[in-house]
């Protein structure tokens, strides 16, 4: 069994809240004394309906205005697959919340409701999921209920909707028409859509296939931690020296061949090393210990990759940035501290080439800045060399975060672009 | 040729996250150090940390806030464990507080405890200028637990300002602070209780007796079932029975429930937790049950 990652972007009234309610429900992820609360408080506020946003919409704020404030994490399993959604919320705070959730998505699941097609909200939705490079999109149109479960309805939105996305970058998208109310195609196909053929949405995220979706090409291993276990009592380990990290891309076997960044010194890996015993292959997301044939000097930071597939090395960064800053702005001149992978260092902002309205794509190149969940691109000179990809080929050595080193408070996530 | 699968199973891919956060920690803080209560997330948390460092011996110290009132079994537990290791154990107690006058315990049937140990946590922190503090705490467990970042910044009260978190994206931690503040680290934020006990099985990992079914005298209050202990404020209109019972949660004595099974291996715990439709705390934990935020009301204040 796997896990599969999910986004799931849209309002309350596009019945998000109803559908992850009756996925969770439908998966026995919901337990007896979660739902009598929910249908207390529901009562309790004469809502005559059972609000399942109360399951997700835990903090006192939330349940006193109403809204949802942050992203909501949320588990389910089935025989098949574990499943983590990341639930952000529709209309506060949007770019902010769903580039954190999803960041991490394999899935992002987008609702439109059948009645209203495609909105502004769709679109923007839609062009975050193709930022963030989340490898499979699926278009819910939900309410199908409410237009007669009109085949004719749900090609006209389909239409409208790959036609925005051809713009796009959106690697797999997927049409699914569903009512989250009454079921129809949620967990099992619709009897009142026999025009539709494809899968219902659960069938869908327990059988999309995102093995492949990580790089296991690029071999890309930033060292994160140096073990010497120096202790003089356990001989056995005395000159033991591994360097433990996340493989962030390829697939990396003993006797390997690899050069180290940034001395560019060549070595080979001499063993991959666990606590349940050395592995004959690593590779994402394995968390590992390698050991070197050669004594080379690596730190944290520092960066293994092939020969002849090496990271660019750069100071100079062309990179697309959401701000996430509410009290200060991102401008040029401004100095931030940049992390990317395991390398912490400063940043300046050389230059805002232009702000992208998120709805329309336009770009506004007389932006002097950009502010809250505002959007631009951006040339950065960083005050070490940074070993890079572009995003788009490697999330996790493409992707970096911004820290304001006044507040010390996260307030930019930028993705890397133009790597030769 | 056949294309080899690179599938990764759950537990492989939690297990590598939580390791990631684990070493991030050790070597963006000066001073960590693991809480460890004998339950079974810490325990787990604990493998992990093992395996993180490995050969290396864990490089931070272990705390366990001890309010007085927790089970023999899991105290003789924790202690096994820790010599084993060869590990440091901080012991903060709650006992402590009390005799120094920081915190009044509170008195009547039903009195705990539980509340108190977030001045004992956060003095000791204080004490041992700890910079990140890390908890078995999962987001399944709890609504507002749900929302919670895996670095969870605390400001220099120890508090949680649950509208002003430090978003989190992909892999990238931000472990930046000023002194006096810490971090609050949660490797196990995407595990369910499910995916713990399936850890537990794999790893053929100890855990302390009373998770399994054994025959204890209890009796019965809010439809919680309360162990016959000194500690615990037992009314003459609360008579005792002899139950076959199991923990779900191992804490404080005075708030910390048993449930009615007959689960007497790890297999058969899966089986019933599989089956279950009460969640953890619901069923096992009287100091959620105070409202309906609770749990965020606490945990603003510096709770575990």
């Amino acid at each position: 069994m796997d896990i599969l990652r999910f986004a799931t972007a849209g309002s309350v009234d596009d019945g998000k809240s109803t559908l992850i309610g009756r996925l969770l429900f439908d998966s026995k992820a919901i337990f007896e004394d979660q739902l009598e609360a929910v249908e207390r408080t529901s009562r309790d506020r004469g809502t005559e309906y059972t609000d399942l946003s109360l399951l997700t919409d835990g903090l006192r704020a939330e349940r006193e205005q109403g809204i949802t404030i942050d992203v909501a994490y949320r588990y389910f399993a089935t025989p098949r697959r574990k499943f983590i959604i990341a639930d952000t919320p529709g209309h506060i705070q949007y770019t902010r919340n769903m580039v954190t959730g999803a960041s991490t998505a394999d899935l992002a699941i987008i609702l439109i409701d059948a009645r209203k097609g495609v909105l502004e909200q769709s679109r923007r939705h839609a062009f975050l999921t193709s930022l963030l490079r989340v490898p499979h999109l699926v278009l819910a149109v939900n309410k199908m209920d409410l237009v007669d479960y009109s085949q004719e309805r749900f090609e006209e939105i389909r239409e409208e909707f790959t036609a925005f996305a051809s713009k796009l970058n959106i690697g797999d998208l997927t049409f699914i028409p569903i009512s989250a109310l009454n079921g129809d195609n949620v967990v099992s196909r619709s009897e009142s859509m026999p025009w539709y053929n494809g899968s219902s949405l659960l069938h869908h995220l327990e059988n999309v296939h995102i093995a492949s979706d990580r790089n296991l090409v690029d071999v890309r291993f930033p060292v994160q931690y140096v073990i010497r276990p120096q202790k003089a009592t356990d001989h056995a380990f005395h000159d033991y020296r591994g360097y433990a990290g996340q493989v962030a891309g390829g697939v990396l076997k003993p006797g390997d061949e690899v050069v180290h960044l940034p001395s560019g010194l060549a070595t080979r890996i001499a063993s991959i090393d666990t606590f349940d015993g050395p592995v004959e292959e690593a590779f994402p997301p394995m968390s590992v210990t390698l050991r070197f044939e050669d004594d080379i000097d690596i730190s944290r930071g520092d960066m293994i990759a092939r020969p002849n597939n090496q990271p660019q090395v750069a100071q100079e960064l062309e990179a697309m940035v959401c701000w996430m800053g509410d009290s200060v702005k991102l401008a040029p001149r401004s100095k931030l501290t940049i992390k990317h992978t395991t390398r912490t260092a400063r940043a300046l902002v050389r230059d805002l080439h232009y702000r992208l309205d998120v709805n329309t794509l336009h770009r506004d190149e007389e932006a002097t800045s950009l502010g809250l969940n505002e959007i631009g691109r951006v040339s950065l000179r960083v005050t070490q060399p940074l070993f890079v990809d572009d995003y788009a080929r490697n999330r996790l050595t493409g992707g970096f975060i911004l820290v304001d080193e006044a507040t010390n408070g996260t307030v930019g996530a930028g993705m890397i672009t133009d790597v030769r | 040729m056949l294309q080899r699968d690179y599938t990764t199973s759950q537990l492989d891919v939690l297990e590598a996250e939580a390791i990631h956060i684990m070493r991030e920690v050790a070597a963006e803080f000066e001073r960590p150090c693991l809480l460890f209560s004998g339950g079974k997330d810490s325990i787990v948390m604990l493998r992990i940390a093992e395996k993180a460092f490995w050969p290396a011996p864990i490089p931070f110290p272990l705390m366990h806030v001890d309010t007085g009132h927790n089970f023999d079994e899991v105290i003789e537990f924790r202690d096994r464990r820790v010599q084993e290791l060869g590990a440091r154990l901080i012991v903060a107690s709650v006992q402590a507080s009390i005799d120094a006058g920081r915190v009044v315990e509170d008195t009547g049937r039903r009195a705990s405890r539980n509340r108190l140990q977030t001045t004992t946590l956060l003095d000791a922190i204080e004490d041992h200028e700890f910079d990140a503090v890390f908890g078995g705490a999962r987001r399944d467990e709890e609504k507002a637990r749900a929302k919670e970042r895996v670095f969870s910044f605390r400001d220099d009260f120890g508090q949680w300002d649950p509208k002003n978190q430090r978003p989190e994206l992909w892999n990238l931690y931000n472990a930046r602070i000023r002194k006096g503040e810490h971090i609050r680290v949660f490797p196990l934020s995407n595990w369910t209780e499910l995916d713990v006990w399936d850890y537990i099985r794999r790893e053929g990992i100890e855990i302390p007796s009373i998770y399994f079914a054994h025959t204890r005298k209890v009796f019965e209050r809010d439809g919680m079932l309360l162990p016959d202990a000194d500690v615990v404020h037992r009314g003459d209109d609360e008579p005792l029975i002899e139950a076959v019972v199991r923990y779900r949660t191992v804490g404080d004595m005075t708030c910390t429930g048993a449930v009615q099974s007959t689960a007497a291996t790890v297999e058969e715990i899966i089986e019933e937790i599989a089956a279950t439709r009460i969640t953890e705390r619901g069923a096992t934990r009287a100091d959620d049950r105070a409202s309906e935020a609770a749990m965020e009301d606490r945990k603003r204040e510096g709770y575990f």
